[in-house]
């Protein structure tokens, strides 16, 4: 339960951290280190070099940028859910984070850490999803920006280079008037989810719009549920369709049997939080 | 692996020490300075025991290196209590019986000390909430909860006696 030696780097600024990056193999980046020590510790990860980013207080922030709310590398979990900005735009991320890990692991922990470790049970990059984030992905000399929802491969995979920095999370402000909701189900909260279902809509003429729905802790990546939204796009919210649409999600979930639930009691939940992620959405929108 | 030379402030005091990069955070508290309070369970952050205060925050120890802690103040068990006078948290875990075999003590009354600096008058379920990071499995929880609750009243009848000096 010890990790195995690495050689420790601490630059004070980005261009030093990300020359770093550019110039040795099997280096990691070590920012809140709340999935990464823990995978040390187990030795499951051994990187021979760790680039500590913890001083660079330029990564530290959650502004307003027009019509986006950025996010920058080092802003941590505990920030995040009492910040002001994200309270008032984004308050389906303070209540995802009642069910994030506990509050020790969040004064830690950064949003850009926990996207980029792609745990498939982790909520932040389901709801990057349904919130249409970029992803600032930046190395020496250039950078790119991904949607969040190329970002994902597979468990613990995402496009990420090895020499590219998550830096920045840029979260368009849902226009006024969307409704959200977040259903979670897993053994106790804080722990790594079971099935996390989480959607944004809005309600024109009464009728549903811009219908987003996202998954996680059921397949082997978060992913949009992009068969759901379009049935329930231009349509009248109801009972009786949720209940076909969760059906219908339920039956396309590939879950693999795991100690969290067997593929059955998996498609049981997509069933059951899917509706009412529905109705709590379709209640807030307006 | 190249050492780091660190200076670290614990418990009030400064400490100066050369550490191996892969040195916990919790490993160099009990065996470098000595201070044995601080508990190590699970070591992969689950359990809360090794939890101490790093710049007013409570963080895991075992989830953080020594050398990641250069410039902070930290604060551990040992440094609760003044003296022979026990911390009123400590004071009202002893009181509420919020303990038995202790082992996960020194990480609750970290967590307990972050609260209620950021919280002086939680609710019950904010200190459930706020410990649901802390393992237990002697108490079931139930004399922790009255602990604090208690430790809470205890802090803000001091902070009124220290603020309203008599004219």
């Amino acid at each position: 339960m010890k990790p195995s030696a690495f050689q420790y780097e601490r630059p004070n600024d980005l261009h030093a951290a990300l020359g770093l990056l550019a110039s040795g193999d099997d280096t990691q980046i070590l920012a809140g280190g709340q999935s990464l020590v823990p995978m040390m510790n187990y030795r499951l990860a051994q990187p021979a070099r760790l680039v500590d980013i913890n001083q660079l207080s330029e990564l530290n922030y959650i502004r307003e940028d027009g019509d986006v709310i950025a996010i920058g590398a080092l802003a941590r979990h505990a920030a995040i859910k009492s910040s002001p900005l994200i309270l008032e735009h984004l308050p389906i991320m303070a209540e995802a984070y009642d069910w994030i890990a506990h509050a020790a692991v969040r004064n830690r922990g950064t949003l850009c850490g926990n996207l980029c470790h792609a745990d498939a049970a982790s909520e932040m990059p389901a709801i990057m999803q349904i919130l249409e984030a970029d992803l600032v992905l930046s190395k020496v000399g250039s950078s790119r920006t991904v949607p969040a929802r190329d970002f994902f491969i597979g468990i613990y995979e995402t496009v990420i280079t090895a020499d590219e920095m998550l830096t920045e999370v840029r979260i368009p402000k849902p226009l006024p008037g969307t409704g959200w909701g977040f259903e979670e189900v897993a053994m106790r909260r804080g722990d790594y989810a079971w099935c996390t279902i989480v959607a944004t809509l809005q309600i024109e003429d009464g009728k549903i719009t811009a219908p987003r729905i996202a998954m996680a802790g059921v397949e082997t990546s978060a992913a949009r549920l992009t068969a759901a939204e379009d049935a329930i796009v231009c349509q009248t919210p109801g009972a009786a369709l949720f209940v076909q649409v969760a059906d219908a999600a339920a039956q396309a979930a590939d879950p693999a049997d795991s100690a969290t639930g067997n593929a059955a009691y998996k498609r049981d939940l997509v069933r059951a939080l899917l509706p009412r992620v529905l109705n709590v959405a379709v209640s807030r929108a307006g | 692996m190249t050492k780091v030379s660190i200076e670290v402030n614990v418990n009030g005091r400064t400490r100066h020490a050369t550490v191996p990069p892969r040195m916990l955070l919790s490993d160099f508290i009990r065996h470098e300075l000595s201070l044995p309070g601080t508990h190590v369970g699970c070591e992969h952050g689950v359990c809360g025991s090794c939890n101490v205060v790093v710049d007013g925050r409570a963080v895991r120890s075992c989830l953080m290196f020594a050398v990641q802690a250069e410039g902070a103040e930290i604060t551990t068990v040992e440094g609760l209590a003044q003296g022979d006078d026990l911390h009123p948290i400590q004071q009202a875990f002893w009181e509420e019986h919020g303990l038995q075999c202790g082992f996960c003590t020194p990480g609750m009354l970290a967590t307990a000390q972050e609260l209620l600096a950021q919280n002086p008058d939680p609710s019950d379920d904010e200190i459930r909430e706020a410990i649901s990071g802390n393992l237990c499995r002697c108490t079931g929880y139930e004399f922790i909860i009255s602990a604090i609750r208690s430790a809470a009243a205890k802090l803000r009848e001091r902070e009124s006696e220290t603020t309203l000096q008599p004219v």
